[in-house]
């Protein structure tokens, strides 16, 4: 084709026109679509067949997965949820008898309540006038809406239930010994975190349920020492109801619109951000103290080396 | 007896987690003393041979040459712990669509719930408070629990046990933290749970609630019984006895302490055996103010103008 034009244009000089170049231009392009797309058609099927080397997937996944131990090991590696883990563990470790699982089913846990925890937000307003009937509407009007306060309210249950057998395993262990000591005491803090956590979800339905439940536990704060108006030298220091502790935490001298608030911002935002960052640092510990704790071989008592003083 | 009172306390919603609880502890405590009971024995073996302690892999769980010590965690850890999320989620959905979280009338200052009870998992603190002053069951208990946990890995210097279950090797520490997280937190959940009624009143599993029962119950106090009066002696006498209390207890826990555990007695530092002997004398002494309320109807030990124990 390209000869052709060629030819016209020695041939006939200037007069080949504009028209005719077009025209042999389109006849190439025509021509050029039937012959070079189903060649690339038939190029991207090959390509198809092995979509891992496209690359998308390479842009994705940094490594092949064929069942080599390089790539099992890549695979946790290299994936930001899994690089928690080692690439190997101890063949006993994954024992259930050892752990319980109970740290996981933990962390699954807190993971469940922040997913069913963020979907109730879109329909509870912390206020006294509007908070018991949003209760009332997600049970009876928005879909799957019980079930949603159901799960979050069973989870937060089990959750706390999971933090105890977890501590409890912990402890019949040994776990918490060198050099693990202060791995336990980020611990304690997240168990203490994970009771507050529950304990301010506790008022938020704004039921009968709740009001007693925290009016019992945060009259109780009236008989801090020193800083609650009840409590042993609080009077001394001049507390009174409207400025010690209790004041501080219910935002007023009774369980009220700011206690709801105040108990909103605890439960949904502060306390979360807070266990978070200790969830971080006890993860990160259990991998830089040395793994998971055992089960390690028994150490005979002839052994012990007394370190001396 | 009264079963449909029973049957009322045990299926409330926000009592099933307590209730399920009990039956899991049973068994990871099975769990945990199978396994420990066959690492006894394979100390005892080890103990005995010499040789074999040197050849053996010291795990109850069978190894033999050629297998690998370490495995790969994707899949072997990975599917455990999808397994454990998939379970979890079975179980919390089924107890969601089963059951509802529960939701009373709206909240209402001037309509006082009784019982008015605090979230299950607190109940062991206000249990605590039929028997001390709020500024202790509800501020310096708690603090101590948590600060007790906290120094746990520093003042057990036993090296022995870390990372397998054992008993024989570690008989004090597990048998303390089996009386403080059985007896004095779970036992005292239950008893909250299921034994106190309106008025925070005893009822006997099977005894119906009776709203309008009056128990006629004179409590006194120590120095009362002593025909001390004035406020000076009172204050003075208390101190004597709380700090008798310490001393006394203190001499036959050191005792005990020393003969039954010369090796940790030998290892431990004045200052975290002076820690460990507080809080063990402080964990004891709750039961003991217990015993002294519910045999001889003692309220307070040590009253003073500012604080009364």
């Amino acid at each position: 084709m390209a000869e052709d034009n060629k030819n016209g244009k020695n041939g006939n000089g200037a007069r080949v026109g504009l028209l005719e170049r077009v025209k042999a231009g389109v006849k190439e392009d025509v021509q050029s679509l039937k012959t070079d797309m189903p060649a690339k058609a038939k190029e991207q099927i090959e390509h198809l067949k092995d979509p891992t080397k496209t690359q998308v997937y390479t842009s994705i996944f940094r490594h092949k997965h064929d069942d080599t131990p390089r790539n099992r090991a890549l695979g946790v590696l290299s994936n930001v949820f899994l690089h928690l883990h080692p690439a190997k563990i101890n063949r006993d470790a994954v024992r259930y008898s050892y752990t319980w699982g109970m740290g996981g089913i933990t962390f699954y846990l807190f993971i469940v309540l922040t997913f069913t925890g963020v979907l109730l937000m879109f329909y509870y307003h912390p206020s006294k006038v509007q908070a018991f009937r949003d209760v009332l509407y997600l049970e009876h009007d928005v879909p799957f809406g019980k079930l949603l306060r159901n799960m979050h309210r069973w989870a937060a249950h089990l959750m706390v239930i999971a933090v105890w057998l977890h501590m409890f395993r912990v402890f019949l262990t040994g776990s918490y010994k060198k050099p693990r000591e202060f791995n336990w005491n980020v611990g304690v803090i997240l168990l203490v975190l994970t009771l507050l956590l529950s304990f301010t979800g506790y008022l938020l339905p704004d039921d009968q349920l709740g009001f007693w439940a925290v009016t019992v536990g945060t009259n109780m704060a009236r008989a801090t020492p020193l800083l609650g108006h009840e409590g042993p030298f609080g009077h001394q220091l001049g507390m009174t109801p409207y400025n010690d502790i209790r004041f501080g935490l219910l935002g007023g001298s009774i369980v009220d619109a700011n206690a709801l608030l105040r108990s909103y911002i605890w439960h949904c935002i502060g306390i979360p951000i807070v266990a978070s960052i200790f969830m971080i640092v006890h993860f990160w510990r259990v991998r830089k103290d040395g793994g998971i704790s055992g089960p390690a071989p028994v150490m005979l008592a002839s052994e012990v080396k007394e370190p001396k003083k | 007896m009264d079963w449909r009172q029973l049957w009322e306390i045990a299926s409330a919603p926000d009592n099933i987690p307590i209730v399920g609880l009990i039956p899991l502890l049973i068994f990871y405590i099975y769990l945990a003393w199978k396994q420990a009971k066959a690492n006894d024995e394979l100390i005892a073996e080890l103990e005995t041979s010499p040789a074999m302690a040197k050849t053996h892999h010291r795990k109850s769980w069978p190894f033999r040459p050629g297998w690998q010590k370490e495995v790969h965690v994707w899949p072997f850890l990975l599917r455990m712990e999808f397994l454990a999320a998939i379970i979890v989620s079975a179980i919390l959905m089924v107890w969601s669509i089963t059951l509802s979280a529960p939701l009373e009338e709206p909240s209402n200052p001037n309509l006082t719930m009784n019982p008015a009870k605090a979230p299950w998992y607190f109940l062991g603190l206000q249990e605590m408070l039929v028997y001390f002053d709020p500024w202790i069951a509800g501020v310096v208990m708690p603090t101590l629990i948590i600060v007790g946990l906290m120094v746990i890995p520093y003042i057990d210097t036993n090296p022995l046990g870390s990372g397998y279950y054992t008993w024989k090797q570690r008989k004090f520490s597990i048998g303390t933290f089996l009386f403080g997280f059985l007896f004095l937190w779970v036992a005292m959940i239950i008893i909250g749970t299921f034994i106190r009624g309106p008025g925070w009143q005893w009822f006997w599993p099977g005894q119906t609630w009776d709203h309008n029962r009056l128990i006629y119950e004179v409590n006194r106090d120590l120095p009362d019984i002593f025909g001390i009066t004035s406020n000076l002696a009172k204050a003075i006498f208390g101190a004597v006895v709380v700090g008798g209390y310490y001393l006394a207890g203190g001499f036959i826990a050191h005792a005990l302490f020393r003969r039954y555990n010369p090796k940790d007695y030998q290892r431990l530092s004045l200052l975290q055996y002076s820690i460990m002997m507080f809080f063990l004398l402080t964990m004891v002494a709750l039961p003991a103010k217990m015993l002294l309320r519910l045999l001889w109807h003692i309220k307070y030990v040590w009253i003073t103008p500012w604080f009364n124990v």
